[in-house]
């Protein structure tokens, strides 16, 4: 497999960067009451994101969960339109109809963000089988929790897939904790989603989800092997979030030391490390985090000031004719 | 015109667009080389081949996810429940995933797609393989319900779904799947949300759906004999619901009946009672009545499942007590 290209390093860095900066601010956006309802945050989740993202080709498909911001964005996602979705103003990328757990921009490949657990397996099974259909030469990547390989849905959908060879990718994001409850108290096997592939005559693929060149090796060698009508793969990518499950949640049914160790493997950080080891000057690293600090603040400025979406669109695009009308 | 049996159809139905348009698939339990459990779907492998229509596991939700990611991606698909029942192993999907992404997308996502299921009872199948389960369907928004009573309008109501661009869940009675009816020559696609008077009279309309419909023009005949002239709506779909020919019925026989299969607790029926007592509570001459299976699981055994079911004895009964 090829080596990130330089300028993919870069994209990579900035990638991550622009995830990192957008989540901070979407939670300090919660704290101060403009971000309503929920929000559950990727923050040290971004190799995942950002390795895959980077691999996909332009009309691949997406499908991610509530803990999809950084998925959404790094497909290309406008991050003005996404924080007007969290924020729920006009401007947002669904019209403030979806929020934070359900963003979605068909145009970009991100073919949205899904709140009940697993349901989105098999829709993205789905959209590969119509790719293999119609032969398009598409992929469907679908990101979720360890915390979902113990529903149905995660076995129908895998099962299916294998059994007609789909091009779809199943990325576990294995961050050690389905909600409050440690993964290991509730699953049977030690990697919750590798261990299960052979069930599915797959191979367990385990990747550093922390290192974010491991991630783009990984995702480009499922991708082709999927594009090239192999079928499906399952990945486990070892993660960890920085943060807790969801809104203000700080995470303390964890061990500190847990934290601390993988505090210590922040992705960023360990990327921004092995940049500047391969001689990129740290000026240029420190010019991608201006900018992305930069988009951010723009974002969030335009979108504090974007109007509340109109009572008009209430009743709008429950169906195709753009209405809601359900009787003569 | 050709005679057909209601289960003919739906192989006729999904025949006639396979045929004029590609992107029509169709998978499900069965479905592919047994021709269905109900043998609705029989010939239609051999007729359009392994890719098009194909058997899956046993997995509803790999079955419905399936169909909407197929449908976000150019395909027009069909997926088939054995039995509406098994709905509830799906419910996520068809109810949270299938019916609200259009909305929740704010309308970037379109989901051309059509649920076939075997609906009703009247096969002594017991209370996990005989529900009428239209009103599940109906309390969703986001979802198309239809359920047709003929040959014909199996035909036409199953085009029209293909062809409508929103999720369809179709209901098929296992009850009427042996019955026979004329269905015309060549295409035939009918719009959703349009009712049929099947039978006109004035003094009485009587609202009806799939199985029940038969039943609810039995009853109209014996009413005839006891001097009250009932008029037969069919609804034919309950989303979009034609509330003009309701409307038109009952400005002209000033009261309302609805035979109902399923349970009586926000039934159909209640929905169109609401409706029509508000709109039209001064063109009313008596209260409007119901006609539901009880509040109760359906059991299995003959006489208990038949005691459950209105029956023409039950709808006769309930009419000339309410134009007493
Ligand atoms: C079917 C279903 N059950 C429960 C929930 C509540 N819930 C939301 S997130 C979550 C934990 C999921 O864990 P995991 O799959 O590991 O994903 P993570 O949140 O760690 O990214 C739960 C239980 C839900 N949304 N859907
Ligand atoms: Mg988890």
């Amino acid at each position: 497999m090829q080596q990130p290209s330089p300028e993919t390093r870069l994209r990579l860095y900035a990638d991550m960067v622009r995830a990192r900066y957008f989540e901070k601010r979407a939670y300090d956006l919660f704290l101060q009451g403009l971000l309503k309802g929920t929000t559950h945050l990727g923050l040290g989740q971004e190799a995942v994101a950002a390795g895959f993202a980077a691999a996909m080709r332009s009309d691949d498909m997406t499908f991610c969960t509530y803990r999809g911001h950084n998925h959404t964005l790094l497909r290309g996602a406008p991050m003005d339109a996404l924080m007007g979705e969290l924020l729920g103003r006009e401007n947002g990328i669904c019209g403030g109809k979806g929020g934070s757990m359900h963003l979605t921009d068909v145009a970009k490949g991100a073919m949205g963000s899904y709140a009940i657990v697993g349901a989105h397996l098999p829709v993205a099974a789905g959209a590969a089988w119509a790719a293999q259909v119609r032969d398009t030469g598409q992929v469907s990547v679908c990101f979720f929790g360890d915390g979902t390989t113990n529903i149905g849905a995660f076995h129908e959908a895998v099962n299916m897939a294998a059994v007609w060879s789909l091009p779809v990718v199943f990325v576990c994001e294995n961050n050690l904790y389905m909600e409050y409850t440690p993964i290991d108290e509730v699953t049977p096997v030690e990697h919750p989603a590798a261990d299960r592939a052979p069930a599915y005559g797959l191979d367990g693929i385990i990747v550093d989800g922390n290192d974010v060149d491991a991630v783009y090796e990984v995702a480009q060698r499922v991708l082709s092997r999927a594009r090239d009508g192999a079928g499906p793969s399952l990945v486990e990518a070892k993660t960890y979030r920085h943060g807790g499950h969801s809104r203000a949640d700080p995470g303390k049914y964890r061990p500190d030391e847990e934290v601390a160790e993988w505090m210590a493997r922040d992705p960023i950080v360990l990327y921004r490390t092995r940049l500047e080891e391969f001689g990129i000057q740290p000026d240029e690293l420190d010019r991608i985090e201006t900018a992305a600090t930069a988009e951010v603040d723009e974002a969030t400025e335009v979108s504090k000031s974007a109007p509340a979406p109109g009572p008009d669109t209430l009743m709008t695009n429950v169906w195709a004719d753009g209405g809601s009308a359900w009787r003569n | 015109m050709a005679e057909l049996t209601y289960r003919d159809a739906v192989a006729r139905g999904i025949a006639q667009e396979m045929e004029r348009d590609p992107s029509v698939v169709l998978i499900g339990e069965d479905v592919a080389k047994a021709g269905g459990v109900f043998k609705t779907t029989a010939g239609l492998l051999e007729r359009f081949g392994p890719e098009r229509v194909r058997d899956t596991p046993i997995s509803e939700e790999a079955i419905t996810g399936m169909i909407m990611g197929a449908a976000m991606n150019g395909l027009r698909p069909i997926g088939e429940l054995m039995f509406s029942d098994f709905l509830a192993t799906c419910w996520d999907i068809v109810a949270n995933q299938i019916a609200k992404t259009r909305y929740m997308t704010d309308g970037q996502v379109s989901l051309p797609l059509v649920i076939r299921t075997a609906n009703g009872g009247g096969a002594r199948f017991g209370g996990q393989h005989s529900q009428s389960l239209e009103n599940w369907a109906m309390a969703v928004p986001g979802l198309k319900v239809v359920a047709p009573s003929t040959p014909a309008d199996v035909v036409g109501l199953l085009a029209g779904a293909i062809r409508d661009p929103d999720p369809v869940v179709f209901f098929e009675h296992k009850a009427l799947f042996a019955g026979k009816g004329e269905v015309p020559d060549g295409e035939i696609v009918d719009a959703l949300g349009t009712a049929r008077v099947l039978r006109e009279a004035p003094d009485i309309t009587i609202v009806a759906l799939a199985a029940m419909v038969p039943k609810a023009l039995e009853a109209a005949a014996e009413l005839a004999e006891h001097g009250i002239g009932a008029e037969v709506i069919d609804l034919r779909s309950l989303v979009p619901l034609d509330t003009a020919t309701l409307f038109a019925s009952v400005s002209k026989t000033s009261r309302l009946a609805t035979v109902e299969e399923n349970p009586r607790l926000a039934g159909w029926g209640a929905e169109i009672a609401s409706i029509v007592t508000e709109e039209m509570f001064w063109d009313l001459d008596g209260p409007i009545v119901r006609v539901t299976t009880p509040h109760i699981p359906l059991p299995a055994a003959d006489e208990l499942e038949d005691l459950a079911i209105p029956s023409v004895e039950r709808i006769v009964d309930t009419v000339r007590r309410t134009m007493a």
